[in-house]
């Protein structure tokens, strides 16, 4: 970046501010990332890394299905360590009404262009031996993929970088209008524009914006190579990711690259410690376990939480800060921030440089909760 | 299986003996649970010298051998892993007796079988591995180092060398205290006339290992000079860290890896205590005396309590002196190459740890510290080698299967 | 000395010393607890249930820390486990 000020300050380098900061200094925008700790170590670093097409809404399918073509096209670029790989989604069906689930999700992805395939009872059996006996069946969806996204949002940040982005690690906000940041070093930042990608993390805005924490474990076991082979989610998992329960669980598992089983997931609202807490555990691993058994005798190695940047209607918040002049969001993305980080950066970047995007960016303003709700 | 005890020891070394036997003298129900199949911890090792084998006879406190405490349920529940099934033992006091370990450090070929910690090949040999006939070279710092040496010499091992890092000079404060006490003459001169079998060396590390011919042959430097020797084992501990990470879970304050305790050996968290290596590596009778005082403590027994502070402060004086004389030489930061593996776990090498300012950087991107020891190995060898502290503790603090870590019983 | 104990050492018998516990067992019969993940050799080195490289599969239960555990007539112990 040559002198003068930036166009544009990013405040968070997770998988979203990393996209982003790819994305705008390709377009020669000049670009400062502002980054507390280290790229990709918030919610980025905490999340399963599954890349997939959501169907629960027309908005969400567009999103998701619109970024996991955006991970599918750039996947001779994403370095080793991205453990960029295809295993595909098992939506398992537990009995016969979450079977009549699977054939109408069927038939929505099917009409929406999304290849799937349903697995009987007995074909699930072939396909994932350890699920245990007795499943209805189960829809898989052979294109969904599964990354490493602390290594990704690196990746992203060195190319921004090599772009002629500057990369500020280890820098905190302290404070951020739509046209200052300043750093709690006291350094102060004038810019043309800010973008806040800071997930749940919002403290330092000058406006309120509709996100809660919301707040998830995982665990991981030593390597089993083998043992799993699709990622798994339980199909009454939309009820847990899409209820509003202060509290839940879902079975949620992924064959890493290395062999080793990633066990989620479970989500909290209102709990703001990132501390491991073990009844929550003990019901998420019970939930894994009622559909797997023999996960029960891998040792687990680590276990670790996360906040996920909620909103009210489950969509994230891609566009203009109402009520604040320069300042942009984009956040909100709760549990689907890999998978729709990348075309979280194209629409904005469509936005910012007042071009058309490939989908609507509407469902995603912030300006859709109104202007006054967004007011500090 | 739920069990309830007044008082939970975690640990049954010298700390965790002595206060289980005092708050159980004191008529309070206790519940000792230990790693390991026997009681002694790793200095004891199931044969505890008197008067402590009759004070633990007598005390008869139940001992849950083979158990691993992993995390809590709640503030006054203790999870534990035993023989793959989960245990809850709900406390009123608990007391963290949880020892130390080595401080492994990192060199070429540091990874080989037959390369193991100094009280690593002690606490092996007294479990079970023969070494008779077989050369062994121990190496690295502490006090402990020629007593593991003359140990193995009295196992029938051919100890070619024991090589201490620290000079002689830096070793004199630490000699004059031994030399003030009787009570270490003693131990002092046992050591000393085992050791006479071998070289003991001051100002003497290892530089590098390879395997030839089925063999080790490890490089050492010897003041101005080096030397390669043959040997069966390398047995290399750079001094001890206390295990500080259960009393970490708890939510205890922990200052420069050492647990923060009061006079009474109170922790920062209400009913929680500490004693021995993980409040700071002071040695056995020191250990003793604040086991005694938790437990008398805990126990509600503030007057006996306090009638055992001098021998746990003469140990805290002790811990300083010993410190300063065994202070490891910077020459041991530079003996891993690019090459060497640092995280013995997930593989990683010291080349790949390049560039990466903070522990949580470096484990994000290169898997450094992600594995079944979680960081205990390569965590402290990088603290020490680059000066970059490891992270927070989580449970389980050891690797648990999914069904104990699901609390099934 | 007491009689040995017969241990089943990924399927075959082997004589070890009684009382010794199984990583001590593996150390004196030069045989690797478990390779690592690039393929190393590993056997025990902390002795006291630290380090993790003595984890070997005993009696069906994985990732058992080998040190910690005394040899027992009949068990069956799998290297890399």
């Amino acid at each position: 970046m040559s002198g003068g000020n930036p166009d544009v300050v990013i405040i968070g380098a997770g998988i979203v501010g990393a996209a982003i900061a790819e994305r705008l200094s390709a377009e020669r925008l000049k670009v400062i990332v502002v980054e507390a700790d280290c790229a990709g170590s918030g919610a980025t670093a905490a999340g399963m890394g599954h890349v997939v097409v959501m169907d629960d809404s027309e908005a969400q399918f567009a999103l998701t299905a619109y970024s996991r073509r955006l991970w599918q096209e750039k996947e001779a670029c994403w370095p080793k360590a991205a453990e960029y790989r295809r295993p595909g989604t098992l939506w398992v069906a537990a009995d016969a009404e979450e079977f009549a689930a699977v054939e109408h999700k069927h038939a929505w992805y099917g009409a929406h262009g999304v290849q799937s395939e349903i697995l009987t009872a007995g074909d699930l059996a072939r396909e994932e031996p350890q699920l245990r006996p007795g499943l209805a069946g189960a829809l898989r969806v052979p294109e969904d993929m599964v990354v490493y996204p602390p290594a990704a949002a690196r990746w992203l940040v060195e190319r921004a970088r090599r772009q002629g982005a500057v990369y500020m690690q280890g820098a905190r906000v302290e404070h951020t209008t739509g046209s200052v940041v300043t750093l709690a070093s006291g350094t102060v930042l004038h810019t043309g524009g800010v973008i806040h990608a800071a997930g749940a993390q919002g403290g330092h805005l000058p406006v309120t914006i509709p996100v809660a924490p919301r707040k998830g474990h995982l665990a991981i076991t030593d390597r089993a190579p083998g043992f799993l082979r699709h990622q798994i989610v339980e199909l009454g998992y939309l009820k847990s990711a899409h209820g509003h329960e202060t509290e839940s669980v879902a079975c949620n598992l992924q064959p890493r690259a290395t062999g080793q089983v990633l066990i989620g997931s479970s989500r909290q609202y209102g709990v703001h410690t990132a501390a491991v807490e073990l009844p929550m555990l003990h019901r998420m691993l019970r939930r894994a376990l009622e559909y797997m058994p023999g996960l029960a005798g891998l040792p687990v190695v680590r276990t670790w939480t996360g906040f996920r940047a909620a909103t009210p209607d489950g969509l994230p918040l891609i566009g203009r800060a109402p009520q604040c002049e320069g300042l942009w969001l984009a956040t909100g993305h709760e549990g689907l921030g890999i998978t729709t980080s990348l075309a979280t950066a194209e629409l904005l970047a469509a936005q910012m440089l007042g071009r058309e995007a490939a989908i609507p960016a509407e469902p995603y303003s912030p300006s859709r909760f109104g202007e006054k709700s967004a007011h500090a | 299986m739920a069990e309830r005890a007044e008082i939970v020891v975690v640990g049954a070394g010298p700390a965790g003996i002595a206060a289980a036997c005092a708050a159980r003298e004191c008529g309070r129900s206790v519940r000792v649970v230990d790693e390991n199949p026997h009681a002694g911890g790793q200095i004891w090792r199931g044969e505890l010298p008197q008067p402590w084998r009759t004070r633990w006879e007598q005390a008869a406190v139940p001992m849950q051998a083979g158990a691993t405490a992993f995390g809590f349920a709640g503030e006054q529940t203790l999870l534990v892993e035993c023989e793959g099934r989960a245990m809850e033992i709900a406390f009123e006091r608990l007391i963290v007796a949880t020892g130390a370990r080595e401080r492994l450090l990192p060199f070429p070929g540091w990874t080989l079988p037959g390369v193991t910690g100094a009280g690593g090949l002690q606490a092996l040999m007294k479990s079970g591995l023969d070494l008779a006939g077989r050369r062994v070279v121990v190496a690295g710092s502490g006090p402990l180092l020629a007593e593991a040496g003359a140990s193995l010499l009295a196992a029938g091992a051919l100890v070619a060398i024991v090589a201490e890092q620290a000079s002689f000079r830096q070793m004199i404060p630490f000699l004059g205290r031994i030399a003030a006490r009787r009570g270490k003459w003693t131990q002092a001169l046992r050591i000393a006339s085992a050791l006479r079998k071998t070289r003991y060396r001051a100002g003497a590390w290892p530089l590098s290992v390879e395997r030839r011919d089925g063999a080790l042959s490890v490089t050492l430097r010897l003041g101005p000079r080096r030397e390669v020797i043959e040997c069966d084992y390398l047995a290399c501990g750079f001094g001890l860290l206390g295990n500080t990470e259960l009393a970490q879970l708890a939510g205890c304050q922990v200052v420069n890896g050492c647990v923060v305790v009061d006079e009474h050996q109170r922790t920062s968290v209400l009913g929680i205590y500490c004693a021995g290596e993980p409040v700071g590596i002071a040695g056995v009778e020191s250990a003793l005396a604040q086991g005694l005082t938790a437990g008398y403590h805990a126990a509600g027994r503030e007057d006996l309590a306090t009638a055992c502070t001098p021998g746990r402060d003469r140990g805290r004086r002790f811990q300083r002196v010993l410190a300063e004389a065994f202070a490891l030489r910077p020459e041991l930061k530079e003996l891993a190459t690019p090459d060497t593996i640092i995280c013995r776990c997930e593989d990683v090498r010291l080349g790949e740890l390049a560039g990466f300012l903070t522990w949580r950087e470096a484990k994000l991107h290169t898997r450094c510290g992600m594995g079944a020891c979680q960081g205990r190995v390569c965590g402290a060898a990088l603290e020490f080698v680059a000066g970059m502290p490891a992270a927070s503790v989580r449970p389980p603090l050891v690797p648990v299967s999914v069904g104990v870590l699901a609390g099934e019983q | 000395m007491p009689e040995p104990v017969t241990i089943i050492l990924n399927g075959e018998r082997r004589p070890v010393a009684a009382g010794s516990s199984v990583a001590a067992a593996l150390l004196t019969m030069g045989v690797a607890a478990r390779r690592s993940v690039s393929g190393e050799e590993r056997s025990a080195v902390c002795g006291m249930g630290i380090c993790e490289e003595c984890r070997v599969m005993v009696d069906g239960r994985a990732g058992v820390r080998g040190c910690l555990v005394t040899c027992r007539d009949g068990m069956e112990v799998r290297t890399n486990g």
